[in-house]
């Protein structure tokens, strides 16, 4: 027999029928839910007259369209409320798990589904939102899906799939300090572009992987659909291990040994073999400022703005172009000397505490530039939000002149009232940086949370190793 | 779903790399909770000069005279024509579905983002995917004539030029199905109720943690 990787252990356990034409019918452990691309499939359930096949596998949050301020006002925007009302309904007549906005529990949804240990090692995690990849960290199989797929999962408790190829990023050495998962990730886009994994389901692993934390692996799970990946996954080791002990959705008990058992063999045979391997040395990433529209178009953060008319492939010179345009940049401008308007802290990309404390420590004692219109610090969750007041960072964020918002999506896709206005320029810890993303004209920098925070402090983009 | 088999379209290009979903159908628009009626956002913030939000009467806001969707040669398009990478960024199916209410059927470029890819075939719209010099060849041609058609074949799997150019492309088998009669996808897996059934009762011997409720 091949050596299997994990992504295989993991396929190969959950095939429920094999078809001739090479596609597979594969079982859904988990299924989170969101209030936009869930009302669609509901709705065509109902009308075909059928019912979630097992409602207790759901679990469902609203993050994209809450607000971050004056919660108990409830939602302004009668557009949002009702989507919001519509998944109050839609869990409440199906019976499914829904943390309201009331609910110190409710968050982001990939925040949330590992906190709550709802995502676990060794399950198939399906959620209508791409960035699902997420959960891979904790060693799942874990990707977005549309909203015919939510329906298909409701209904059927499977979905039909065609295996990916294995790729492996090996990084190896260590990140140096100050250099996080965010830098990772971004790095890497830089390194394959955005449709460089297209096809393939990533592993990350090597000694830097192997250091990250839980929720550093996270970050870079996250990132792996923008870098083409339908999923990213990290074998499980005892960080993992810990990382579910507890959690409320965990297995207790004596289930517990069991799961534990088996979540041991979620790894890659040593002599498994990879379509394709792509390596980093740990020790050569530095921070990463994004300058462009996609999140390859990247620079470390002592480079220049790079000069389209270096490029030689067409397409991607007048994309540049194009970029440069959007963003109101000039070739050969450092880095550094870019100042943002408004500054994000948040989305599920960077919004743990881990996230939290990283910032914190940057803007420990400082004040955030005159410069600065906005500094938003969002939490992934609820209780992210309690932690990190427990251990006094909502202090040290407000005491810098930072706002600490609700937990939500928020200026992750401004689909609420946090946005950017035309023009502005945006240092977020999110994950896209697409044209409008972050509100109509918004010019998004993508970065990581402790760059986030020294970016407010100074007022300009800078090496946080510096400061 | 409306079956799709043989036709013969114009093409609109949309000549630009790496067009995400965000720039197909803006977030503001993903409040609704219908299916339905996204054709007139379809690529909204390059479309229009103002800002668009829900609800609001398209035809009176102000075009984008520039873009390629507003120039009368390419009105009645059924065809697009792109770049690499198209549909790239969020699982939103909003996006094929405002493709599809706009008129599209067929998205031809060198690769496609692959939920994105998915969701497509789920909602009526073919995308072939043809190499990067082919799709250079048809962006020329495409600029060179007024009315430029294609004719795509489904069932043959193949893209004809008027001149009689004969490109072939690939589709997995059930996918082809799927698009050929408009299937109910989910009735189909129904009919392996008790396979899935099945399954379940050897994971839950095998891994029973997966079905215990929650202390919560
Ligand atoms: S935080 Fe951003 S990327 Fe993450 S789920 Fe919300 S909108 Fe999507």
């Amino acid at each position: 027999m091949v050596a299997a990787t994990l992504y295989d252990k993991l396929w190969d356990a959950h095939v429920v029928r094999d078809t001739a034409d090479g596609t597979s019918l594969l079982y859904v452990d988990r299924h989170l839910v969101h209030e936009v691309t869930s009302p669609q499939a509901f709705e065509g359930m109902r009308l075909a007259g059928r019912r979630p096949w097992r409602s207790a596998a759901n679990l469902a949050v609203a993050d994209h369209n809450v607000p971050t301020l004056n919660r108990d006002r409830g939602i302004a925007d009668p557009v949002s409320r009702l989507q919001v009302e519509t998944l109050d309904r839609n869990c409440t007549e199906y019976k499914i798990v829904e943390f309201r906005l009331a609910d110190s529990r409710q968050g982001i949804v990939h925040v949330v589904g590992p906190e709550q240990g709802a995502t676990q090692p060794g399950m198939t995690v399906v959620c209508g939102d791409s960035h699902t990849s997420t959960h891979g960290a904790l060693g799942a199989l874990a990707f977005g899906i549309g909203t015919s797929e939510v329906e298909h999962v409701l209904v059927t408790q499977t979905l039909i799939q065609s295996r990916s190829k294995r790729m492996l990023v090996r990084v190896t050495g260590q990140l140096g300090t100050g250099v996080s998962a965010k830098d990772l990730a971004l790095a890497l886009i830089g390194r394959i572009g955005t449709a460089g994994a297209t096809g393939y389901a990533i592993e990350f692993g090597g000694t830097a992987v192997r250091a990250l934390s839980m929720e550093g692996r996270m970050t870079v799970c996250n990132m792996s659909i923008e870098a083409g990946a339908r999923c990213g996954l990290v074998a499980v080791d005892d960080a993992t291990i810990e990382y579910m002990r507890d959690r409320p959705f965990a297995p207790r008990g004596s289930m517990w040994d069991r799961a534990v058992a088996y979540w041991r063999t979620l790894v890659s045979e040593p002599d498994a073999v990879f379509d394709r391997v792509v390596e980093l040395d740990g020790a050569e990433i530095v921070p990463q400022v994004t300058w462009g529209t996609s999140p390859e178009m990247v620079a470390e953060v002592d480079a220049h703005v790079p000069d389209p008319a270096a490029e030689r492939d067409p397409t991607r010179r007048t994309g540049m172009e194009r970029a440069l345009a959007y963003m109101g940049l000039e070739p050969g401008l450092p880095i550094t000397r870019i100042r943002p308007d408004k500054v994000f802290i948040g989305s599920c990309t960077n919004s743990r505490i881990e996230d939290l404390r990283s910032a914190a420590a940057v803007v420990q004692g400082q004040r955030v530039a005159d410069t600065i219109k906005l500094a938003l610090v969002v939490p992934g969750s609820g209780l992210v939000k309690r932690q990190a007041e427990d251990e006094g960072l909502d202090r040290i964020f407000q005491a810098a002149g930072f706002e600490w918002r609700e937990p939500g999506c928020s200026m992750c896709l401004a689909m609420n009232a946090d946005r950017l206005q035309p023009g502005e320029r945006c240092a977020s810890t999110s994950n896209r940086n697409f044209e409008g993303r972050q509100g109509h004209g918004g010019r998004t920098h993508l970065l990581s949370p402790a760059m986030a925070a020294a970016a407010a402090i100074t007022g300009h983009f800078v090496d946080v190793r510096k400061l | 779903m409306q079956p799709l088999t043989r036709f013969e379209g114009i093409v609109a290009p949309i000549d630009r790399a790496n067009v995400d979903t965000d720039a197909i159908i803006p977030k503001q628009f993903l409040k609704s909770i219908k299916r339905t009626g996204f054709g007139p956002n379809l690529f909204d913030e390059w479309r229009y000069l103002d800002h668009g939000e829900p609800g609001q009467d398209c035809a009176r806001r102000p075009k984008n005279p520039e873009f390629v969707l507003n120039q009368p040669r390419y009105q009645g398009a059924r065809i697009l024509l792109a770049r690499r990478n198209f549909g790239c960024g969020s699982s939103r199916e909003h996006a094929p579905w405002a493709l599809a209410d706009y008129g599209f059927r067929v998205l031809i470029a060198p690769s496609f983002a692959e939920i994105f890819y998915n969701n497509c075939t789920k909602n009526g719209i073919l995308p072939v995917v043809l190499g990067e010099e082919v799709v250079e060849q048809l962006f020329r041609e495409v600029a060179a004539t007024i009315g430029y058609t294609l004719t795509v074949d489904l069932p043959s799997q193949s893209v004809a030029t008027r001149t009689g150019e004969v490109f072939d492309f690939e589709v997995d088998a059930f996918r082809k199905q799927a698009l050929l009669d408009g299937l109910d996808e989910i009735g189909l897996t129904l009919q392996h109720a008790a396979e899935i059934r099945a399954y379940e009762m050897r994971r839950r011997r095998e891994a029973p943690w997966l079905f215990q409720a929650p202390d919560i």
